[in-house]
């Protein structure tokens, strides 16, 4: 087991090694005059623009560059915003919003298992009946919206039929629980929403093949009843490949949390992501896009260790 | 993804020697009504995107018209708040949406045939390198990268399908290169090299022909995904498309004050999206059950 952990752990880090290599030669070989992108002025100033490269590191070698800002990095130094919000460290406007997105995080994940797996498990249960194809059709077609338009339907239909819409103004989780909850519960519905699909997909052919295992025979043989045989032994080991297939996912589904924020005016990573994106922020997304890296680099760290420590034929071999 | 991680183990492939291409066409849409049809729906797309103009009942720009009109014969999807035609404008838009969707999928099949074929085919050190390369593109939060190459290199068509192309590498490789591994154990790659043919050689003549059912089917699974991130990026203002040229994404985005009042201009786009997908993905199931028979019904 420990060498397991040791050796999952040694391969993570030249992941994050080129990953950061990548993003800083990323921002560096943008076309065009740095100044004039960042500055968004024709014809800035030279001294403006010597100050600019400075505060980027520019007017140093590209080695010295890297070093420092990986250096930095390791301490949770990003450097300084250089457009809007300029000065202020890009380490702090992260740490600030990052709450939001984790919050939005851990509810869609939330809905995604409280719809997907049921709805998997009583396909699986099901299957080849008319339930089992009519819910793979809705899966399908389900997988196939853009988690942005749930949203856009649910902002206008309730709003419509209803006059309902969240309260604006967004509020944290620990000034005012129920209000945060009632702004976050629609965007992480949708997101959801798209994610169970996926899952219920998943569960679904993972279920098919325990419930074909010997162990499941034997322990219907021994008079367990099916609700038992079903939830303690075929369910807990399907949800091992459910669980392992939800980490690929999870790339695509930081993708989303930047659009979702978006649209539902959250001030999570995504939004500060598509604010410094627009304003030209290159310390800041440099730090930003670092920051989904790790934290996805870390969440599948999470999940594959967790694998080893559920399934010990992970363990051993 | 759902679709690519279960093509990744390979099986056997059909036979069709001695059926002519049109007896197996109509043996597959008698077995699969689902699939034909979903593939009907995108070579339709796909020529809708093609003769665009020709088509379309009204300019994509044209603001003459009444605004805010509910779907209706003179106008198919109604009209939005800048006084145009909808219907129209998502036939315009449908050339940036697969567009983009094409081109990086060609560019991830380039990356991921090349990548997938020589790793699976040399093993050893150039496999461990491919590999490590994949990882590292596993753990790039997808729209996140391409929201950073745009922001780097500009909101150019072939930088955004570039960007879209190096998400889908990854999982072309793992199906390509699986195949490929598979291909290589084969006895008559053994023969090719007694016979002193080079690595390059036996990649190109014996490997890539054998693997193509596969790249086929990986390619017409990601176009769906494609056309999601594409649709993402626009929604985000961040794609190719601008006011005059419109795209499926950009268009839901640009009738966001008008939503309440105007329920069809909320739908329309997000349908024109899901359509789509819906209808590669169905069609890419099918292709992969008629290609992998092994697979047939495991899902």
């Amino acid at each position: 087991m420990g060498h397991y952990i040791l050796r999952r752990l040694i391969l993570t880090i030249p992941i994050l090694f080129i990953a950061s290599l990548l993003i800083f030669a990323g921002v560096r070989v943008i076309p065009g005059d740095v100044c004039q992108i960042v500055l968004q002025i024709p014809e800035p100033a030279p001294e403006q623009c010597a100050l600019l490269k400075e505060e980027i590191g520019l007017d140093r070698p590209a080695i010295v560059q890297y070093f420092n800002w990986a250096g930095g990095a390791l301490t949770g130094d990003l450097g300084n915003s250089v457009s809007v919000r300029k000065g202020q460290p890009v380490s702090d406007q992260i740490i600030e919003r990052m709450n939001t997105t984790l919050e939005l995080a851990v509810l869609t994940i939330f809905f995604s298992f409280a719809v997907g797996v049921p709805i998997g498990v009583y396909s699986a249960l099901k299957q080849n009946r008319l339930s089992d194809i009519l819910l793979r059709g809705v899966a399908i077609g389900w997988l196939s919206m853009p988690s942005f338009w749930i949203g856009t339907l649910l902002i206008t239909f309730p709003a419509k039929w209803w006059g309902y819409s969240a309260p604006v103004g967004y509020v944290h989780f620990w000034e005012d629980p129920l209000k945060n909850l009632e702004q976050l519960y629609l965007p992480a519905l949708a997101l959801g929403l798209a994610l169970a699909a996926i899952l219920a997909r998943f569960t679904r052919s993972a279920m098919l093949e325990e419930m074909r295992q010997d162990y499941v025979r034997t322990a219907r043989s021994k008079g367990l009843t099916e609700r038992a045989v079903v939830s303690r032994h075929a369910l807990r080991n399907a949800m091992m490949q459910v669980i392992t297939h939800l980490g690929l996912q999870l790339a695509f589904f930081f993708g989303g949390t930047v659009v979702l924020e978006q649209l539902f005016s959250l001030p999570g990573l995504g939004t500060l992501l598509y604010q410094s994106v627009i304003q030209k922020d290159l310390t800041m997304v440099q730090g930003l896009v670092l920051t989904f890296t790790v934290i996805i680099t870390l969440v599948n760290l999470m999940i594959d260790l967790s694998y080893a420590w559920l399934d010990p034929r992970v363990r051993f071999t | 993804m759902a679709n690519t991680a279960d093509i990744e183990s390979v099986g056997q492939l059909p036979s069709f020697q001695g059926t002519s291409w049109r007896t197996t066409a109509v043996r597959a849409m008698r077995k699969n009504p689902a699939g034909a049809l979903a593939g009907l729906v995108c070579l339709m797309l796909i020529i809708l995107a093609f003769v665009g103009p020709s088509v379309a009942p009204h300019d994509p720009n044209d603001t003459s018209l009444p605004r805010l009109q509910a779907p209706s014969l003179s106008y198919p999807l109604g009209t939005d708040h800048l006084f145009r035609d909808l219907f129209s404008r998502i036939i315009y838009g449908s050339r940036n949406s697969l567009g983009v969707g094409f081109a990086s999928v060609g560019v991830s099949l380039v990356l991921g045939v090349v990548l997938g074929i020589s790793s699976g085919y040399k093993r050893g050190a150039w496999d461990a390198v491919v590999g490590a390369i994949v990882n590292v593109m596993f753990s790039y939060p997808s729209l996140v990268l391409v929201i950073f190459l745009v922001t780097v290199f500009g909101q150019e068509f072939l930088v955004i399908s570039i960007a879209i192309g190096l998400i889908l590498t990854p999982y072309t490789i793992r199906v390509v290169r699986s195949a490929a591994l598979q291909v290589s154990s084969l006895q008559y790659i053994e023969a090719a090299t007694a016979v002193g043919a080079s690595d390059l050689r036996i990649m190109y003549r014996h490997v890539l022909p054998n693997v193509t059912p596969y790249v086929i089917v990986v390619a017409s699974v990601n176009i769906g995904l494609a056309i999601l991130i594409e649709a993402s990026v626009s929604f985000l203002g961040l794609g190719v498309s601008s006011d005059t040229n419109p795209s499926w994404g950009r268009m839901l985005q640009e009738t966001r004050n008008v939503w309440q009042q105007a329920w069809w201009t909320a739908i329309v786009p997000g349908a024109a999206i899901s359509v789509a997908v819906v209808a590669f993905n169905v069609f890419g199931d099918a292709l992969r059950d008629w290609l992998d028979p092994r697979l047939r019904g495991s899902r």
